[in-house]
């Protein structure tokens, strides 16, 4: 449809080819039939509140624009302060590590479950049960104050004696509770995620594999995981998204340094706090707006074969 | 012709007392059947009558109850020490069907990869081998099922016919010792299984060992060495084509023939 609009207009421009040229013939074919022509029907109710919404927007726009209590002065000195930009760097990293251990210890959960032993299928169970059922905030604090409440972790086995002994504060520093405090959090949301993708998968695929001799590694790596991809990325890019602002919760650990305590700081020494929400609020959506594009690429990678509604599956040519 | 397939006699699949329950229920009941290298035996029956279990049981999709199954003299799921029986490893299993090919009824090709992926994913995955090692095989191979033009393509550009055929060219890059057919025309068509009835013809006259559970009279009259009919999980008769399609004995197998005639 969109290619004929673009044939006549090429033609109307005047450029002459051979394509143009059919499409003449075939546009005075179409001269022929009477087309339809009719009023569409009016939504004068529709016009009265777009009219409405566009001066709303309009207004609200201006009002930011114009209030004096945005010192959007402030906010421009420190978009790029070396502080914020600490912060920026400090939540994207938090976001990218907690994520990635919380993707590990989901597929380990997934595959527990599924195991098939009745030991480790309970204590998967249980631990989604946990850190699904309390708050990340209380878990965040319990990983900060861990330190005190076991001063020392040290494994000791009966003959062999003590494997390791080490001061808890030296491993559970702040950044680790932190990462560990969302990440263990995440899992037990993703693994819920992963496994509802694995059993989207039709089970005729496992069957295929297994009928080619396929080692169960390999079935869920190559023909599993790749087709429970499409419907674990959504909702996986919804997590991603919500972790990025759950790690403004890291100060109950005590954690410094990211971007919601910076911004939290500098507005206490100026006493200005909206301007400094400003800043924060645009650099959370400009690591929002980063991460959905990777999620479009990421689906689009994964429709691969399977998304009947994309255009052109382009084949993939191999060496 | 698919592939030259040189075969030298002897038993290929051996099914031994071989009972199967699903829970309480019985599906199988004794069954005994012996299928010769580079024997076609369609395994006849109505829905629900165990055929289809059975040649699942035979790759071990489906564990046994009772019994024994031999492929190639090997027995199949299991290993006999001592007069007890262990199950095999997973790994074990895996690598005991890769001697065994399978077509199934709804295809099952992977949608996420083209059909010469397709065709490779035995070779490449399970083999271990190169994709450039493994392409021109898998390329002859949808030529002789006549899909050479649409190798770049993805399951869901295919007819039900072609991804019938691409399936079973997947089954042959394995060169397997024996194939096996799960109603491979049930999902199809009418137009379209002739084509893949073609196929699996021109497969027989290679001297390929099949077991095919089919509802199609034509083919194993045309095709079978060995005809079995199967009821309430009983092999009601079996024999030479000739004999149980022409002249079956058994009451069961005659109303059941006359039926599907």
């Amino acid at each position: 449809m969109i290619d004929r609009i673009r044939e006549r207009r090429r033609a109307a421009l005047g450029f002459a080819s051979k394509i143009d040229l059919d499409l003449m013939t075939e546009k005075s074919k179409t001269n022929l039939i009477e087309f339809n022509n009719p009023v569409p029907v009016r939504h004068y109710g529709r016009w009265v509140m777009t009219a409405f919404l566009v001066i709303m927007a309009v207004s609200i726009a201006a009002s930011l624009a114009t209030n004096p209590n945005f010192h959007w002065n402030v906010v421009g000195r420190y978009l790029f302060d070396p502080q914020i930009l600490r912060g920026v760097g400090w939540t994207l990293g938090l976001t990218v590590v907690a994520m990635s251990v919380s993707i590990a210890i989901a597929a380990a959960l997934v595959i527990m479950r599924d195991s098939g032993n009745p030991v480790l299928s309970k204590l998967s169970w249980f631990w989604v049960w946990f850190f699904r059922g309390t708050p990340v905030y209380t878990q965040l604090v319990f990983w900060g104050l861990l330190s005190v409440l076991y001063p020392r972790i040290s494994i000791s086995l009966p003959i062999v004696g003590d494997l390791f002994d080490l001061r808890t504060k030296d491993v559970f520093t702040p950044a680790a509770a932190a990462i560990a405090g969302l990440a263990f959090n995440e899992s037990a949301y993703l693994a819920e995620i992963f496994r509802a993708g694995f059993k989207a998968v039709d089970g005729g695929q496992t069957e295929a594999a297994e009928a080619l001799g396929m080692r169960r590694m390999k079935i869920l790596l190559r023909i599993v995981i790749p087709q429970a991809m499409r419907m674990i990325i959504p909702p996986t890019g919804n997590e991603t998204i919500g972790m990025l602002k759950t790690t403004s919760l890291v100060l109950a650990v005590p954690f410094a340094y990211d971007l919601t305590f910076a911004a939290n700081t500098i507005s206490n020494r100026l006493y200005l706090p909206i301007p400094l929400l400003v800043v924060a609020a645009t650099w959370y959506l400009a690591i929002t707006s980063l991460l959905m594009w990777g999620q479009s690429h990421l689906e689009r990678h994964f429709a691969r074969g399977l998304d009947r509604n994309q255009a052109a599956i382009m084949p993939k040519e191999s060496a | 012709m698919i592939m030259d397939i040189v075969q030298n006699g002897g038993i290929c699949v051996d099914i031994r007392g071989v009972h199967k329950f699903f829970g309480d229920f019985q599906v199988l009941f004794d069954v005994n059947l012996q299928i010769d290298k580079g024997e076609v035996c369609v395994v006849l029956g109505p829905s629900g009558s165990g055929i289809s279990t059975l040649l699942r049981c035979i790759n071990h999709l489906e564990t046994i109850g009772a019994g024994r199954i031999f492929v190639n003299g090997g027995l199949i799921g299991y290993e006999e020490k001592n007069g007890r029986l262990y199950c095999l490893s997973s790994e074990a299993i895996a690598t005991q069907r890769q001697h065994i090919g399978m077509v199934f009824q709804r295809f099952n090709l992977f949608p996420h990869m083209t059909a010469l992926e397709n065709v490779m994913s035995g070779p490449v995955m399970v083999k271990g081998k190169r994709r450039r090692e493994a392409e021109p095989f898998a390329v002859s191979l949808l030529q002789q099922v006549g899909l050479a033009d649409h190798m770049r393509k993805y399951p869901g550009q295919l007819s039900g016919g072609q991804q019938q055929r691409v399936a079973i060219a997947r089954a042959m890059a394995m060169r397997p010792d024996v194939l096996l057919f799960d109603e491979p025309t049930s999902a199809l068509d009418p137009e379209l299984v002739g084509e893949v009835l073609e196929t699996m013809k021109d497969l027989a006259r290679s001297g390929m060992t099949m077991v095919v559970v089919t509802h199609e009279i034509g083919f194993a009259r045309e095709v079978a060495d060995k005809v079995v009919f199967m009821d309430e999980g009983r092999i009601v008769e079996a024999g030479p084509s000739e004999q149980v399609l022409g002249n079956p004995q058994n009451e069961r197998t005659k109303s059941f023939l006359s039926k599907v005639l």
